[in-house]
């Protein structure tokens, strides 16, 4: 099997991951106005808690995922009821303590599971390789795409077919006019708060069999998710899920191609967006 | 009154080598100046400008590695210096470029990125910059042939340079541009409406910030004669801010106060606390809930308000025994 149909699969698959991880990442922004600079570490938890569940408490692996999953959306609400909401309207200042709340994370972690990698292994029967018509595939890396594909129609179903939904649309585009009618925009925060962090929570599970998890784990992704939703423009889904294949594609390609400037492929293209279109290839513009 | 503190305030630093005694403390206090003076750069930004840069580590960063690379491939320490400060001023005026297009979050956003495709540069680059392994000095320059190997004189060439960018900062401050920088941070429309250009304003301001950063990232290059991705980090970014934030940013001291801070709980307090990391980020929790303005600022409000509660507790006194 030749190496790109091998990098196009892993970019999908990693492209998959990132869609799970930055698609509250981007209703967060879009709702909130801020970028949760604790994201990243969301994902670290998440991947720990799971690990932890299934190493030693032998849980199963998607049960583990859903716990941990659970687990980071229950601290996502604390973070957002109990600091954020003392911030209300300084987004300056909501960035900065999502940052130093990061950091504190990084450390406990670094205290709880050491320095040392933990590597979770792919539920047995998503291990190995499945065969379609001479090719070789990952099956676990091909059931990340269509789990990704899952999560992505129930959030569009959420966001676009429900009243929940309805008030979050109303939420992010014009948060004022929505408390005029009648929506409680400061419970839609903690609610969207929520359903991120656990999504990256669960995102961090399902991310361990293939990146395994180390300290740093937040910091590696976490500009990943902003390079997504930069590109995708905040608050739009379609647009974080684009967003979340170009990044899987290029940060792919850029390692295998281009090591030495991996990174630079990287963040090229979102200074570049940044600079010519600020809201995002989707996004509107704000008001 | 404020003159004849400064005066003592220089005097005790001068006087440094000859109290703290050992040249680990020595060390320790260079690495503050040379914290501050980078802190002083931020602020210019941060606390002058409104403007808040989460990339100031990368701009520190390309100095220090302009000098460590230089000087590993032959060139002398003058060139090597004064390559750094082109490169990196060079750097900024770009950045500037592509950042000043927004303000606010926006402007957080963009340097977070750009600081982090420079720590990219750092960490992968691998032929130029030996990646994580970091590039070694050998040597620090000898201005007037006088060694700066010594602990004593490094610092005293540091303290030199700290005072010079503390002067240059109060000027700038105090000039004419300082308070029209300080009208772009409050009422940027009115000062458009104004006749102000001030795009060109905080333009100049950025490059002043970057200027101070290629300082202390030259000095901090001499001071370990080393330098590795860490330094260009996010954490160091936040690091730096922190300093400002936690000193308080807008003022000349605070920086400086706020880099006292961070230098002694990292480099004493670690003798104690294993998590530095941790501490990092609940002070900077703690600050920014309890005690936005900074603590030179929040300390002189509390100095006042004790004041003002001595002064009218010794009026109300009298009424309360005849009452």
């Amino acid at each position: 099997m030749s190496l790109w149909l091998v990098l196009t699969v892993n970019s999908i698959a990693f492209g998959g991951l990132l869609f799970l991880l930055s698609a509250g990442f981007s209703l967060i922004f879009g709702l909130m106005r801020i970028p949760n600079l604790t994201h990243g570490s969301f994902f670290m938890l998440g991947a720990y808690f799971g690990a932890s569940f299934v190493i030693w408490g032998s849980a199963p692996f998607w049960l583990a995922a859903i716990i941990g999953a659970v687990l980071v959306a229950l601290l996502g609400g604390l973070l957002e009821r109990f600091v954020l909401r003392r911030l209300a309207g300084q987004n300056e200042a909501q960035v900065l303590v999502t940052l130093g709340v990061s950091f504190m994370i990084a450390d406990l972690c670094l205290m709880e599971w050491s320095g040392d990698p933990i590597s979770v292994e792919a539920p047995s029967p998503l291990q190995g390789v499945a065969r379609f018509g001479g090719l070789i595939f990952p099956t676990y890396r091909i059931a990340i795409i269509l789990l990704a594909l899952i999560v992505a129609v129930a959030l569009w179903a959420l966001i676009d077919g429900t009243r929940l939904g309805a008030m979050i649309r109303a939420g992010v585009d014009d948060p004022q006019m929505a408390r005029i009618c009648g929506i409680r925009v400061s419970t839609l925060f903690t609610v969207v708060f929520c359903l991120g962090a656990g999504l990256a929570g669960f995102a961090g599970m399902i991310g361990s069999p293939i990146l395994s998890i180390y300290p740093g784990l937040d910091s590696d992704m976490l500009p990943l998710a902003l390079v997504v939703v930069i590109l995708g423009g905040t608050g739009s889904l379609l647009g974080s899920l684009l967003g979340s294949f170009v990044v899987g594609f290029l940060y792919n390609f850029g390692q295998a191609l281009l090591p030495e400037l991996a990174y630079f492929v990287l963040f090229l293209p979102m200074v570049l967006i940044l600079v010519m279109r600020p809201q995002g290839l989707f996004g509107r513009r704000a008001p | 009154m404020k003159r004849v503190g400064w005066a003592v305030a220089l005097i005790v630093l001068a006087a440094v080598p000859l109290w703290v005694g050992g040249s680990f403390y020595v060390n320790i206090v260079s690495q503050i100046l040379i914290a501050a003076i980078f802190a002083l750069g931020l602020d210019i930004l941060v606390g002058y400008a409104g403007l808040i840069s989460l990339g100031h580590a990368g701009l520190f960063g390309i100095a220090a590695y302009t000098v460590a690379i230089l000087l590993e491939h032959g060139f002398g320490h003058s060139v090597a210096i004064i390559a750094a400060l082109g490169m990196t001023l060079a750097t900024t005026m770009l950045f500037a470029v592509l950042a000043l297009r927004t303000t606010g979050i926006g402007f957080i956003m963009i340097t977070l990125a750009l600081g982090q495709l420079l720590w990219g540069l750092g960490y992968r680059w691998i032929d130029l910059t030996h990646g994580d392994n970091g590039v070694s000095g050998t040597s620090r320059p000898m201005p007037f042939n006088i060694s700066l190997d010594s602990a004593d004189h490094f610092y005293y060439a540091t303290l030199l340079i700290f005072v010079a960018v503390l002067i240059g900062m109060a000027i700038l401050t105090g000039s004419a541009f300082g308070a029209s920088l300080r009208g772009t941070r409050d009422q940027p429309r009115r000062m458009t409406a104004l006749g102000f250009d001030v795009w060109t304003i905080r333009f100049i301001a950025c490059v002043m910030s970057g200027l101070c950063s290629a300082v202390a990232g030259i000095l901090f290059f001499y001071y370990n004669e080393f330098i590795s991705p860490h330094a260009l980090a996010l954490s160091a970014s936040a690091e730096v801010l922190l300093m400002v934030i936690a000193g308080g940013s807008g003022t000349l001291l605070g920086p400086v106060a706020g880099a006292a801070l961070v230098v002694i709980m990292k480099s004493v307090m670690s003798a104690y606390i294993e998590r530095w990391n941790f501490t990092l980020g609940a002070i900077f929790v703690l600050i920014v809930l309890f005690m936005p303005e900074g603590l030179v600022p929040g300390s002189r409000r509390l100095v006042r308000f004790l004041l003002a509660a001595a002064k009218t507790g010794r009026g109300a006194a009298p009424a309360r025994s005849g009452g």
